[in-house]
């Protein structure tokens, strides 16, 4: 009974402590908060409108059929794969801040993970028909379809990524050993699952011979290596901010490492991207159109042409930023080179891959597809409540790894500490 | 789909959905008892025959209310010993886009913001034919044909090997036995990924309610087929399964005013559409994608 009781009221401490946690902020992080809110709102404002009349209020049509949607999926199950496969060069050059990497990584590829679901979601034209491809309960076609797959895979990646977190976090909040022979199969097998989620990802657009542009085997490497240009982009903005407004100490030359393997990355990237296209340009068949559309334009269409070229050109000079050492080891040309990396790989794998895929279609129409408003509004407000969620884990998470936030029986210490 | 785990699965499915609808009784509450049905109603192959009955009458009342026509909606089975096939003869097409019509009444497409077509009609300069890209779809002259072009009809080839049918995460469309390539259209999730794999464009998707005048709509209808349907799924050409199914050629074929278009039984030797097959020379479109296309294009000769 005693027993019950005292861990009533520990978990009653904790959620209250938690609620404290997020709700108790700078202003700084208030204003960030209700930014992110009332962009949720208006998003999800513009969702309604989407689901009432139904996908005819975005710009996609028969000929493009999918659009800024699916481009946000493809860009975030990278990013998502990325933060975890970070995990491995921080185990090799031994970074100190490890754990606090282990844990912000996976949180981070979480909050990607449930973003490229909701982007999938808002795509479905039925969503009251979601759970027909819940597994047992709908009727997954698997392993015959690779969107089956890619639930699987997605939704397997989402559960490791909570699990191994929040594991560690509640070891930590109990100041115990995390029991390692439990969690680190989970840790070891996050690794392969980040792999296999961008993989799965690429083969479900790789498999369609109907759209030669994707019908490249080339494809699935070149998702994972430009996923691990921009997924390392985002964390090292992500670190800068947390070192600044917490406790954690982030070395720069953790940092220094990490734009190093993105310029490894990213050279990889460019070359299995120029093999691409020196194989349509040299052997100049019929399926090089969709290059074609991309790079030049087709029979007077060139919507994308000036985009492409803009991330050729962002991808390009922040491979050189991330090369050159005294510029990687500044911090203002390190940053313009992460923000140049995440603008540029977008451009390049989000609708950069997805709509010449559509263009010209297979019966060789060609029709120009540029989101409209809504599918705008909708794909911001996504992108804010992964930030917002993002954010809160993180409130709560970093007090937890500082040892700040913790059981009742060492708080005395914690404040002893910080009043002395 | 029909398999050992049927059962199991059949408990699971209903103890979840029992638990989420427990758990959402003031948001079942405030939908009607029909977005209720809609909501829980299973996949068209895993239904009983009494189901099917059911699902029927409430449907044909259903249209009844919203169209003040009465509808007679058929679940007829495949024939035995049929595989359906059809023959295009490119050297009399002339593009009249009779059949493209004849279609859309035939099988109840939406008329207006966003009409559908299940036919395309391509014109095409004389010298192409292989790449589409050449290819001219909404040719509008005053009178067709136009010196110096032909005309290549397209629509859902039937293939024996489909794209879309493997793609589908939800298994909302499969091949029937006698061929034909079919949609639940009420089990479809809207993914669209079936159109991404259809190296033909045999699928359309309803983006917006479907307008029909009431007047104007066939009220014989097939499940399978031509019923009117909703929006955000996915809907292609069934070959008539409405008339084909019960001895009539499919609309098109009906339409064409100059005899392009020939149908018939794969599996009857005595049939045009394999006569055709061993006596003209016949093309399918994109054969190397191993599709296996159940269309025959020929020329005369």
């Amino acid at each position: 009974m005693e027993k019950l009781r005292e861990t009533l009221k520990e978990t009653w401490h904790f959620y209250m402590k938690t609620l404290n946690l997020v709700a108790k902020g700078s202003k700084a992080y208030y204003a960030w908060c209700l930014l992110l809110l009332a962009v949720i709102i208006v998003g999800f404002i513009y969702y309604l409108k989407q689901h009432d009349i139904g996908l005819f209020a975005t710009n996609m049509n028969d000929q493009v059929s999918w659009g800024l949607y699916i481009a946000n999926f493809t860009y975030l199950v990278g990013a998502a794969a990325a933060a975890v496969l970070l995990v491995i060069p921080s185990y090799i050059y031994h970074f100190k801040p490890i754990k606090e990497i282990v844990i912000l990584g996976e949180l981070f590829a979480a909050s990607s993970i449930i973003m490229a679901i909701l982007f999938v979601m808002v795509d479905l034209g039925r969503l009251d028909r979601f759970w027909h491809m819940i597994p047992f309960i709908g009727e997954m076609n698997f392993p015959e379809s690779l969107l089956a797959w890619d639930v699987l895979a997605l939704n397997g990646y989402f559960f490791l990524n909570i699990l191994i977190p929040v594991y560690l976090l509640v070891k930590y909040y109990y100041r115990k050993d995390p029991n390692w022979t439990f969690i680190l199969p989970f840790i070891l097998i996050s690794v392969p699952w980040a792999v296999g989620i961008h993989t799965v990802t690429a083969f479900l657009y790789n498999g369609l011979p109907a759209r030669p542009f994707w019908n490249a085997s080339i494809l699935a490497p070149r998702f994972l290596a430009s996923a691990f240009c921009s997924g390392p982009a985002i964390i090292i903005l992500i670190f800068q901010i947390i070192r600044k407004v917490s406790a954690i100490k982030l070395e720069d030359s953790a940092l220094f490492k990490i734009a190093e393997l993105i310029a490894y990355a990213m050279f990889l990237n460019l070359f299995l991207l120029g093999s691409e296209i020196y194989k349509e340009y040299y052997s100049h068949s019929v399926h090089m159109a969709a290059f074609e559309y991309l790079f030049e334009g087709l029979h007077g269409h060139n919507l994308l042409v000036p985009w492409i070229w803009a991330a050729m050109a962002m991808n390009v000079i922040a491979f050189f930023i991330f090369l050159v050492p005294t510029m990687r080891k500044r911090l203002t040309t390190l940053n313009l080179g992460c923000l140049l990396i995440i603008v540029g790989v977008w451009i390049e794998k989000g609708p950069g891959f997805v709509i010449p895929g559509f263009v010209p279609d297979p019966l060789g129409e060609i029709h120009e597809y540029i989101p409209n408003l809504l599918e705008l509004m909708v794909s911001f407000g996504i992108w804010a409540l992964g930030l917002l969620i993002f954010t809160l884990l993180m409130k709560v998470a970093i007090p937890i790894v500082t040892g700040e936030f913790t059981h009742t029986e060492y708080e005395k210490e914690v404040t002893a500490l910080k009043h002395g | 789909m029909r398999d050992k785990n049927y059962t199991r699965r059949e408990f699971i499915r209903n103890l979840s959905l029992t638990a989420i609808a427990g758990m959402s009784i003031p948001l079942l509450s405030a939908c009607t008892k029909e977005e209720v049905e809609d909501f829980l109603q299973k996949h068209f192959l895993e239904m009983t025959e009494e189901e099917k009955k059911r699902l029927i009458a409430k449907l044909e009342e259903r249209y009844h209310q919203k169209y003040g026509r009465k509808f007679q909606i058929s679940t007829k089975e495949a024939q035995q010993d049929t595989l359906w096939g059809y023959g295009l003869e490119l050297s009399r097409c002339i593009g009249c886009r009779r059949c493209v019509y004849a279609c859309v009444k035939e099988n109840n497409q939406s008329r207006y913001k966003r009409q559908l077509h299940w036919i395309r009609v391509l014109q095409l300069k004389r010298g192409n034919l292989i790449n589409l890209e050449n290819s001219e779809h909404y040719y509008n002259p005053d009178t067709v044909p136009e010196k110096g072009y032909i005309y290549l009809p397209v629509q859902c080839q039937q293939c024996q090997n489909p794209p879309c049918v493997k793609v589908c995460p939800v298994h909302a469309t499969w091949q029937e036995p006698d061929g034909i390539v079919v949609v639940d259209y009420n089990w479809c999730v809207g993914c669209r990924y079936c159109i991404a794999a259809c190296p033909y464009k045999g699928r359309v998707f309803n983006w917006g309610e479907p307008n029909i005048p009431p007047e104007e709509l066939n009220t014989s209808v097939h499940y399978l087929g031509n019923r009117p349907r909703m929006k955000c799924a996915v809907e292609k050409c069934t070959f008539c399964i409405q008339r084909v199914r019960s001895g009539r050629y499919p609309a098109c074929v009906e339409a064409c005013p100059t005899g392009t278009r020939k149908f018939g039984n794969l599996l009857d030797p005595k049939s045009e559409i394999r006569y055709i097959i061993e006596n003209k020379r016949v093309f399918r479109l994109k054969e190397d994608l191993n599709t296996e296309s159940k269309f025959y294009y020929f020329f005369e000769g």
